[in-house]
């Protein structure tokens, strides 16, 4: 499978240069994240299926078709959607060693982040006024805690997004740094589809 | 083959002395070291949790311990020996045996393999801090709703339990991840899936359980410390709101049970070394011990609600889940025909490790007939929550999981070390426990088929109950004495032991063509090309392959350089978790500490 | 290097003595296991249908287990003892499997499991059939004691179930607080108790006699204490049981200690968890009315006589670890008045 770096380890007496070697060609740390993103399914996937067993189950409202926006939500969800296109644009600037581009589609997609969160801390306060708390019923514990859960990790990528943004300041994301960028798309991507399951479920589908 | 080195010197140019140089190691094989330590510790501790509940329960009506104590005695035992004793010791052969075995020269990610261990550390300190606080864990291990809500349990018990499980569930993560990526990124050139030693085989397995059954009771831990601790309770078991218990038993033993698995997997793998090495053969059925392991894996998800047939699932619930649970008997047995199989013609060798690998399968299949003997739910419904269940998971904890890794222990002693351990004191390790392990967990069987149920802090005069604790006792007792045994055997042979060859028993697999032993740290100085299973036992003849790894030069091999971030990342975290049942003063600057640890570590280049 | 050593014999010599004394043990259960005298809680000596239909499931699966056990650990010690490294001996053959013997491995168990898969759907859903029962109770799980209700018959009684000989009883499991589990051996497997849940559950006692039962659900600080017992009546001795549990109780002598009693319950904390019919209406304590019928108190840990009765209401905490009733600091002539009072409630 890795036919030329087996040649090379026969017959060279050192091998400075196999410290890169890996089995599948592929980076490291890109397959540590896709395990990462594996995991990250079955949490999502039991807080999604927690929500869904008490869902329907509640002895007091706010009930969630009494208080759920959708037309609010479906614009936070359309602005999750377009970073996600703002992501890959970051992602190809890098690639064509573009680094302006790389910065301008960052800055972009973080401030598209943070938009989505801006709008879900309104809908949490929103709720609160409504009369729907952690502790009003089952629907209050149970989309909090999931979307809180979901915002949170929007908030980690925009943190990571920032990050990214600033090292191309410093040097240390230049030309050539595509994984840098990669695996954060992955990130934010994953949190981008997992929020329209979410979506899908909570919202639409009550 | 003969190089008798028992600490070679080699030219990694990283301190290898002090304190420091342990606190900033990055090299696999001496967090292994670190893990395997810190396990045992723990191991002694669980034990000693052990022998007060054996004299607690030596009579009718004792007062060793009281009720409050001997409750959190049985939850800390069974959480320290599974979280913090077996598998960080499974976690401990990982990191010192994957690598070597694949042909690499460490992980993938040396520092976030450095991170996990001091996390378990600190989790596993954290834990066990709540007994010098007095509320220690007392809700059992799986600590069912309702009991674990704040009405039921008002004291920080509980916290200490679901914090210190989330810090550790953080460890446990880390490591999978990276074992994942190691074994599929890392492998020797030539070195495909089907040429995998089973060990390794079988890590790969585990960490995936890991990484698909941590996150949800990540999850229900979550949602009880929720309920507990937020300023603004949820409801996720308050009965009163509409919360259910049962959810949380469900979202447990989906986790649960694969973790059962992620406990036996390792050990199995162990086995499946030990065994082939000591009978001069290749292992029975290679493919078929591979892909049943990989079939018990995946039936690991199916079964979880065996631990609920008394729940009232109804009649179909109950046989899907009695039937899954038959099915896993059969990859078992393939397994353990095998093994069987693997020494039939053999010329086996009778040395410690073998006799540890022996007595593993014999004392595995007692554990696996109990097993089968309540996969029947109605059997179940009289033998649930009863002694009969103790002796189950003793049989298949201690005489499996913890049998397996002490084969291991004795089998990889001398790559670690240089040395072999004692013989004659392995012999006396051996059939003391043995004979203990046997006279403390079968009469457990008979208290629990007459009717003695689990976690009781005593039992009534006249039930019949006293002759079978008490053997249970002499033999936890007795099980001690040979613990101590090996402890001693242990320490003695690091100095004292006999110097081994860098290929100690003939083995096959890659970890015994290192240099030295202990490997260099850059374990291979060339990385080895591999064309076969068993690689180092065909290198001779027409169509051998000699396997070269270099020598003990390791001028221009690049190793990543130590880093204490990874700690103070560690620790961090810890102080900023414990933030949540002390809260933002220890919360704060945890959580600072935490993410400019994570900043450094992220920045600094990393060889 | 140490290939050569032998185990050790004295070591062996145990492992011997050790198999002895195993098998003693395992004879002493086996004999034992016909006299629910020996050992009271046994489930192994089944009273009941639907705990016989369970037994004859695990004796089935015994059968099984007790020749895969005998088989496989022979195959093992044979092989290791033949096939062991020794002088002279022959060299190992390698050999890498064989998929006639996999085939025949896979299969051997699955026509096993088979035989013990039947039997096993056969009585769960024998078991799970849903029955409205001759008579019905409603069992409530308590931190740490038992609620026995007989729904329309109007008596509640607590840790001593009254049942009469050869009548199907269906029981409603519940629980106030955290899960138990209901369980007595002689007549059925275990049942969970789970708050905001409902559970079923019906045998049919088949002789008469007291049966020992316990929580099997760990439910905290005196989970080990909680007891109850299963009486076992022939109809009319149940039914005159019955009765008495109706019947009123007359008022205490005025000038009597236990009128005296009767007035220190009425002041005290007592009537705050307990229930006496038109006297005090509690229900976190067990009900009281006829506290003086129960053969125990305390959830089956202590004789019900004068001397555990005052102890307990002296300091209940002291007994009974966790006990939510707490320590009463009442004059040693008050409580002998409170004893006096309860002795009345027959």
């Amino acid at each position: 499978m890795s036919e030329p770096i087996a040649a090379a380890a026969g017959s060279a007496p050192v091998v400075h240069d196999d410290h890169h070697y890996t089995s599948t060609g592929q980076s490291s740390r890109k397959i540590l994240f896709w395990t990462f993103i594996g995991s990250e399914c079955m949490l999502f996937g039991s807080l999604i299926a927690t929500y869904l067993i008490y869902r329907g189950r509640d002895k007091v409202g706010p009930h969630p078709h009494e208080i759920l926006n959708i037309p609010l939500t479906s614009v936070s969800a359309f602005v999750l959607l377009m970073s996600s296109l703002t992501m890959v644009l970051a992602l190809a600037g890098i690639q064509r060693g573009d680094i302006g581009k790389t910065r301008l589609w960052l800055a972009a997609t973080a401030i598209l982040g943070m938009m989505f969160v801006g709008f879900q801390i309104y809908e949490f306060n929103h709720f609160v006024h409504e009369g729907l708390t952690l502790s009003t019923n089952l629907f209050g514990s149970t989309f909090f805690v999931l979307t809180g859960f979901h915002g949170a990790h929007v908030t980690v990528g925009v943190l990571w997004l920032w990050t990214l943004f600033f090292l191309t300041f410093t040097g240390r994301i230049k030309a050539g740094n595509d994984l840098d960028v990669e695996i954060c798309g992955l990130y934010w991507h994953f949190v981008d589809v997992v929020w329209i399951a979410i979506f899908t479920l909570i919202y639409l589908l009550q | 083959m003969a190089t008798t080195v028992a600490a070679a010197p080699t030219h990694a140019t990283h301190a290898h002395t002090g304190l420091w140089s342990w606190i900033t190691t990055v090299d696999h094989k001496r967090i292994a070291i670190l893990y395997f330590f810190t396990a045992l510790g723990f191991f002694f501790v669980g034990g000693f949790e052990a022998l007060l509940i054996r004299l607690q329960l030596s009579h009718a009506g004792a007062t060793v311990v009281s009720a409050q104590m001997y409750n959190s005695l049985f939850t800390m035992h069974a959480t320290t020996m599974i979280f913090l004793a077996l598998m960080p010791m499974s976690v401990a052969f990982f990191n010192y045996i994957i690598p070597l075995q694949i042909g690499a020269r460490d992980v993938a990610f040396p520092r976030l393999n450095a991170f996990s261990y001091w996390v378990f550390l600190f989790g596993g300190i954290f834990m066990n801090i709540s007994f010098l606080m007095n509320v220690a864990p007392d809700g059992g291990w799986y600590g069912y709703a309702t009991l674990t809500g704040k009405a039921y349990s008002p004291t920080h018990s509980i916290d200490f339990w679901a914090v210190g499980l989330q810090i550790l569930g953080v460890a446990s993560l880390a490591g999978a991840f990276n074992f994942i990526t190691t074994i599929i990124n890392l492998r020797a050139p030539g070195l495909g899936f089907m040429r995998l030693p089973v060990f390794t085989w079988m890590t790969l397995v585990t960490s995936f359980l890991i990484i698909l059954a941590f996150p949800v009771i990540t999850v229900a831990l979550v949602e009880l410390m929720f309920d507990r601790l937020s300023p603004v309770p949820t409801n996720f078991f308050n009965v009163a709101k509409g919360g259910d218990p049962l959810l949380w038993q469900h979202l447990f033993w989906v986790f649960g049970h694969p973790e059962v698995y992620i406990l036996i997997l390792p050990a199995m793998g162990v086995i499946s070394e030990i065994l082939p090495t000591f009978s001069g053969k290749p292992l029975f059925g290679y493919a078929f011990i591979v892909y049943s392991g990989i079939f018990i894996g995946f039936m690991g998800w199916g079964v979880w609600s065996h631990h609920m047939f008394t729940v009232g699932l109804g009649p179909l619930g109950d046989t899907f889940f009695a039937l899954a649970t038959m099915l896993i008997a059969i990859p078992t047995g393939v397994k353990i025909f095998n093994w069987i199989g693997t020494m039939w013609g053999g010329s086996i060798r009778l040395v410690t490790p073998m006799w540890f690998a022996i007595g593993f399968i014999s004392m595995f299949i007692i554990g696996g007939l109990s097993g089968i003997m309540h996969s029947s739910p109605p059997a179940d419904t009289q033998q649930n929550d009863t002694y009969f269940v103790v002796a189950h998971i003793h049989y298949v904890l201690f005489g499996g999981t913890m049998l397996g890794l002490i084969a291991g222990i004795y089998y990889w002693f001398p790559k670690v070390t240089g040395r072999y351990m004692n013989e004659t004191l392995g012999q006396w390790h051996f059939w003391l426990t043995m004979i203990s392990m046997n006279l403390t967990f079968f009469p457990m069987h008979f208290s629990g088929l007459l009717g003695m149920p689990r976690r009781v802090y005593t039992y009534q005069k006249g039930m019949g109950f006293e002759l079978y604790n008490q053997m249970s006792t002499a033999g936890a007792l007795l099980l001690a004495v040979s613990l101590l045994i090996f402890l001693h055997n242990l320490i003695r042979s690091i100095r004292k032991g006999e110097v081994a060859p860098t290929n100690a028993w003939n083995g096959a697999t890659l970890e015994w063509a290192t240099a030295t032993s202990p490997p260099p740290e850059f374990n291979f100085q060339k990385l080895p090309t591999v064309k076969t299973l068993d690689p180092l036992w065909h290198q001779e003849g027409p169509k051998g392959h000699k396997i070269d790894v270099g020598g003990t030069d390791g001028h221009g091999i690049h190793m990543p350089n130590p880093s204490y971030w990874p700690m103070f990342a560690a620790f961090g975290m810890t102080v900023m978790m414990a933030g949540l049942i002390f809260g933002l003063t220890l919360g704060v600057p945890g959580g600072l500490l935490f993410v400019y640890s994570t900043y450094r570590w992220a920045l600094e280049p990393a060889s | 290097m140490a290939d050569s050593k032998r185990p050790s014999f004295p070591l062996a010599l145990i492992a011997f003595v050790l198999l002895a004394v195993l098998a003693f043990a395992a004879g002493d259960a086996a004999t034992g296991w016909a006299q629910s005298s020996t050992y009271p809680q046994t489930t192994l000596e089944p009273r009941s249908e639907v705990a016989r239909a369970i037994d004859d499931v695990l004796d089935g699966i015994v059968l099984w287990v007790i020749v895969i056990f005998v088989v496989v650990q022979a195959a093992l010690v044979l092989t290791v003892a033949r096939f062991r490294q020794r002088p002279g001996g022959a060299p190992a053959r390698h050999m890498h499997g064989n998929t006639t013997l996999e085939i025949a491995w896979t299969l051997a168990p699955a026509i096993i499991l088979a035989f013990i898969a039947v039997p096993t759907v056969k009585v769960i859903f024998d078991n799970a059939k849903p029955t409205k029962g001759d008579i019905q109770v409603r069992v409530i799980g308590h931190q740490w004691w038992w609620e026995f209700q007989y729904p329309g018959k109007g008596v509640i009684t607590a840790n001593e179930l009254h049942l009469p000989v050869g009548k199907t009883v269906s029981f409603e499991l519940e629980s106030v607080d955290v899960i138990h589990s209901f369980w007595v051996p002689a007549f059925a497997g275990k049942k969970d108790l789970i708050p905001g849940r409902t559970n079923h559950l019906w045998f049919t006692p088949e002789v008469t006699g007291t049966f020992p039962g316990q929580c099997a659900e760990f439910c905290g600080a005196s989970h080990a204490n909680m007891y109850f017992k299963v009486v076992v009546q022939p109809q009319e001795e149940f039914d005159a049981w019955l009765a008495q549990q109706k019947a009123p109780v007359a008022p205490p002598d005025s000038a009597s200690l236990a009128a005296r009693g009767l007035a220190i319950y009425q002041k005290g904390q007592c009537v705050a968890c307990h229930m006496i019919d038109g006297v005090s209406y509690g229900v976190v304590g067990p009900n009281l009315g006829k506290v003086s019928t129960r053969a125990t108190i305390a959830a089956g840990m202590f004789p019900n006589d004068d001397e555990n009765l005052t102890a307990w209401i002296r300091n209940a905490p002291a007994l009974k670890p966790g006990s939510l009733m707490t320590r009463q600091d009442m004059s040693d002539e008050d409580v002998a008045a409170l004893v006096a009072y309860l002795r009345t409630r027959r």
